[in-house]
């Protein structure tokens, strides 16, 4: 017990506090959300699910074997998006239940960090299951071989990914200290998303068509531009707001 | 320097008062015990302190920093031990002491500390959801106690935890331990013998405002009546 007990100091030297930087707290923070995922795997494995399971819904519910083009980029999209709210919704609920907030609100560090941590936990997310959907989007829909087109996809999805993970993050830290935040979160980032699926889907289109795979170029370098664009917007806004969330 | 300087403190949620005219001082490691029965503004009080809440009106010092514009500045100074554990259920109670001694920047070491203080060394490895709720609230006072806190704000701190296990965490987050202390209580027995300043809650309006000495467990049933 004695090595508990304080040493003879006065209360202020006692009791100095240490200053923890941003990106030591970011990595405390994103450490435990990995943790309590992957003792809980409340978030990935339904988002992987949700989207093979919409794939196959796709697959009977088209009636043809296989699909290209605009719709195959659009069911792409939209699919992510759908299951990516699902991880959205659950971003916040261990801190919000657990006590959480609280505990990093009393702690002397930046509170941009959260935001970082918990984008970087959403973007995390959003490719493990994207390891999980694209191939199963190819086996069960896709007409156009999958090789060909994955440097251009990879790219798309990627800021698409930054994106999703931005918005969804700063919606979720909205809506979860809300009574309706089941209801609210997806109706606060659905809307938000849209620009994020056009640009996707557009960029994605022209890879996924079997006459011929175009290369990341010209229309589809556009669309990549606005993906980036956007992304840096609401970056921007989600990190200057923020912290006024997490206040009281 | 007093470590609590309280004046006029009002807080109020939506339409319902929850704190109003709410006035006090405390000298540094000394003891306020809050009485007063449910719903009478003692857990808002402690959140104030904490700066987890604003205060909507009113002039409010803790630890010589005003809130709510200085808040950052006593941030790390201050323990919370509240209703919940502030802990998460799927962590083991070292992951979940490690967190917190990061977001400190305490040493490693004193996690193990902390947790032989209050004698949970042995089931540190365990997820939280599988320990009794007295187990978590000792949990609970390590974390508190983490980060070696200036002032301590407990509400009902004892809840949960059998005598030995009171016996336990005295050292930690009784008076032995140096630290000016709030408490909430509804225990006028013991919550008299911690106390050097009594404050009595109704209703989020101050009825008692007195020094120990001035005080007895009559005071402090006609609270509840």
């Amino acid at each position: 017990m004695s090595s508990v007990q304080a040493p003879q100091q006065t209360p202020r030297e006692r009791h100095a506090v240490r200053e923890v930087g941003l990106w030591r707290t970011v990595g405390a923070l994103l450490r435990k959300e990995l943790l309590v995922e992957l003792r809980t795997l409340e978030s990935v494995p339904a988002m992987s699910l949700f989207a093979v399971t919409t794939f196959v819904i796709f697959h009977f519910a088209l009636n043809r074997g296989s699909v290209e083009g605009d719709l195959a980029g659009g069911i792409l999209w939209v699919t992510l998006l759908f299951a990516a709210i699902l991880g959205v919704n659950r971003l916040f609920v261990a801190d919000a239940d657990q006590g959480g907030f609280d505990g990093f609100l009393l702690a002397p560090v930046d509170r941009s960090a959260m935001f970082i941590a918990k984008l970087a936990t959403l973007l995390a997310f959003l490719i493990v299951l994207e390891f999980v959907a694209v191939p199963a989007f190819a086996i069960l829909l896709l007409g156009a071989p999958l090789g060909p087109a994955l440097p251009g996809l990879v790219a798309t999805l990627a800021l698409g990914d930054l994106g999703v993970a931005v918005i969804g993050t700063l919606v979720a830290a909205m809506a979860v200290r809300t009574r309706a935040r089941d209801l609210l979160g997806p109706l606060l980032a659905l809307p938000l998303f849209v620009p994020i699926v056009i640009g996707g889907a557009r960029a994605t289109s022209p890879l996924l068509v079997t006459t011929h795979v175009v290369g990341v170029g010209g229309p589809q370098t556009r669309w990549l531009l606005t993906l980036g664009l956007y992304d840096l917007v609401f970056g921007l806004i989600a990190y200057a707001l923020f912290d006024f969330l997490l206040e009281d | 320097m007093p470590a609590l300087e309280v004046e006029g403190l009002a807080r109020h949620y939506g339409e319902r008062e929850a704190l109003s005219d709410v006035s006090l001082s405390l000298a540094e490691g000394q003891t306020l015990v809050v009485f007063g029965p449910n719903g009478a503004g003692k857990t808002t009080l402690l959140r104030v302190l904490a700066t987890l809440l604003r205060p909507h009106a009113g002039d409010v010092r803790v630890l010589g920093s005003k809130l709510p514009e200085q808040a950052w500045a006593i941030r790390g100074h201050v323990g919370l031990l509240g209703h919940e554990p502030l802990l998460y259920r799927e962590l083991t109670a070292r992951e979940n002491l490690r967190f917190h001694a990061r977001l400190h920047g305490v040493e490693e070491q004193r996690v193990s500390e902390v947790l032989a203080a209050v004698a949970m060394g042995g089931r540190a490895n365990e997820p939280l959801r599988t320990l009794s709720r007295g187990m978590v609230q000792r949990v609970a006072v390590a974390r508190a106690v983490l980060h070696d806190p200036e002032l301590l704000l407990l509400d009902e701190p004892n809840s949960n935890l059998d005598p030995a296990a009171v016996e336990l965490v005295a050292p930690l987050i009784g008076a032995a331990s140096g630290r000016t202390r709030v408490i909430c209580s509804h225990d006028p027995t013991g919550g008299l013998a911690e106390a050097d300043l009594v404050l009595g809650l109704r209703a989020g309006r101050p009825a008692l405002l007195r020094t120990a000495a001035e005080v007895d467990r009559d005071d402090v049933a006609q609270l509840y009546r």
